[in-house]
């Protein structure tokens, strides 16, 4: 349980990693305490390098702190064994990268349908349910296509379904944006924002401004430590049209 | 609202007020929504004033602006060609935040930092409203590329916060 008394997906305190050793030693991530809500979509934003994207695979059981815990859903995983960490990797999380990480000979409908298929589901439910999540992105149509016949935000739609193929307890993203123009772009953060509105717990990692701006809370990160956080409560001190210069 | 954009609304056939409206409405969607529909009226009125546009009212009923048809005048068209081909825009007051900074730090009253954060805040706060307004557009509509355009201009003022921190955050650590 956090402050608020909701349950935390997770939980990590004094999270670290270090690279190296002696006077080469790099703390990639520094000494972090985080707690997410269930529900809530969290960004973390900062300059390359400032350790946000190991913080993030840390947090998806891709790579393991140096020290620290790290909790999810209530279980700690940060001294898990490697078969019990891949399944939770599988299960429990869905992971979203900035280059899709699509299989190329795989078609769209394959593509999000394996992640249920290797949870060891028959192939007609991960097929169904491969369908349904392919129609949620709003690429029903494109189920059939390999992913070389896709839009970038196309493309990164069919991977986001691909995340969703489990129910993961929560949705990890690494610059998920980082690649798609200014209209992709748009097409991703609706899709972010329907997954909200339906109760997934999304964190993701940017340097895209307009992921920051509607998330539910923002932490920014510098040299692998948290910085300052922001909750963007409370309305603009003007409205929309002067933003493009009408006068009310 | 700018005389030129009434006038220029006016361009494509004689109109009523309230068709002018629509098209406004049309091309701003959501940021139209604080627009006064008397706006229009007035500058019409004023615009009749200064002869760039004549009235024509149907016959038998009261004077009313709503019930006119606006034309433009030859004078009218003349000033929409014009400003149709005149290169403006806004200037973005950049200056007057910089010198903030730097009076702020230079007198000891107030953190740099402290000041560029709260900007930070405001400029997301805005581009939350206008990235929600952004989301809610359909596909491809005019007001949707406006949202687009604000958008853009608010990332590039926070691109250029990022540059004001890491130069304030030096500055602090050498002194």
């Amino acid at each position: 349980m956090n402050e608020s008394g909701s349950t935390s997906v997770v939980r990590a305190r004094g999270l670290r990693k270090e690279y190296g050793k002696e006077a080469g030693l790099v703390r990639a991530v520094d000494g972090v305490d985080l707690d997410v809500a269930t529900g809530e979509t969290l960004a973390v934003m900062g300059p390359s390098g400032c350790g946000k994207s190991t913080l993030l695979h840390l947090l998806g059981g891709l790579d393991r702190p140096s020290a620290g815990e790290l909790h999810l859903a209530g279980q700690r995983i940060d001294r898990m064994s490697e078969k019990g960490l891949a399944r939770l990797r599988r299960d429990a999380i869905g992971f979203v990268f900035q280059a899709f990480h699509l299989m190329d000979e795989l078609t769209a409908v394959e593509n999000v349908e394996l992640p249920a298929l290797l949870a060891g589901r028959s192939p007609r439910a991960a097929r169904r349910r491969a369908a349904g999540l392919l129609e949620q992105v709003g690429l029903a149509d494109r189920a059939r296509f390999l992913p070389s016949a896709l839009s970038g935000g196309q493309r990164q739609r069919a991977a986001i379904a691909r995340a969703l193929a489990n129910d993961p307890l929560v949705v990890l993203a690494d610059e998920p944006t980082g690649n798609l123009d200014s209209e992709a772009t748009l097409e991703v953060l609706r899709l972010f924002d329907s997954l909200h509105k339906a109760g997934q717990t999304l964190v993701i990692v940017t340097h895209d401004s307009r992921i920051a701006a509607t998330a539910d809370r923002l932490i920014s990160m510098r040299d692998g430590a948290f910085v300052d956080e922001t909750r963007l409560t409370g309305g603009t001190t003007g409205h929309l049209g002067s933003l493009a210069g009408l006068e009310g | 609202m700018q005389q030129e954009v009434v006038l220029a609304l006016l361009a494509k056939e004689p109109s009523h007020g309230y068709q002018l409206r629509a098209r406004l409405r049309q091309a701003l969607g959501p940021l139209g929504d604080t627009m006064n529909d008397g706006q229009v009226y007035v500058t019409l009125t004023r615009l009749e004033k200064a002869g760039l546009v004549a009235s024509e009212q149907a016959a038998g009923v009261a004077d009313r602006p709503d019930r006119k048809v606006y034309e433009l005048t030859a004078a009218g068209q003349q000033r929409v060609a014009g400003w149709l081909t005149e290169v403006s825009w806004p200037k973005p007051d950049l200056a007057e935040f910089h010198l903030k900074l730097i009076a702020a730090a230079a007198a000891g009253l107030a953190d740099p930092l402290a000041i560029v954060d709260a900007q930070r805040r405001e400029l997301l706060r805005r581009l939350r409203d206008a990235q929600r307004a952004a989301m809610a557009e359909p596909a491809r509509s005019a007001a949707g590329l406006l949202l687009e355009g604000i958008v853009l201009r608010l990332q590039a003022d926070l691109r250029w916060l990022e540059a004001c921190e890491r130069t304030w955050t030096r500055r602090k650590d050498e002194s």
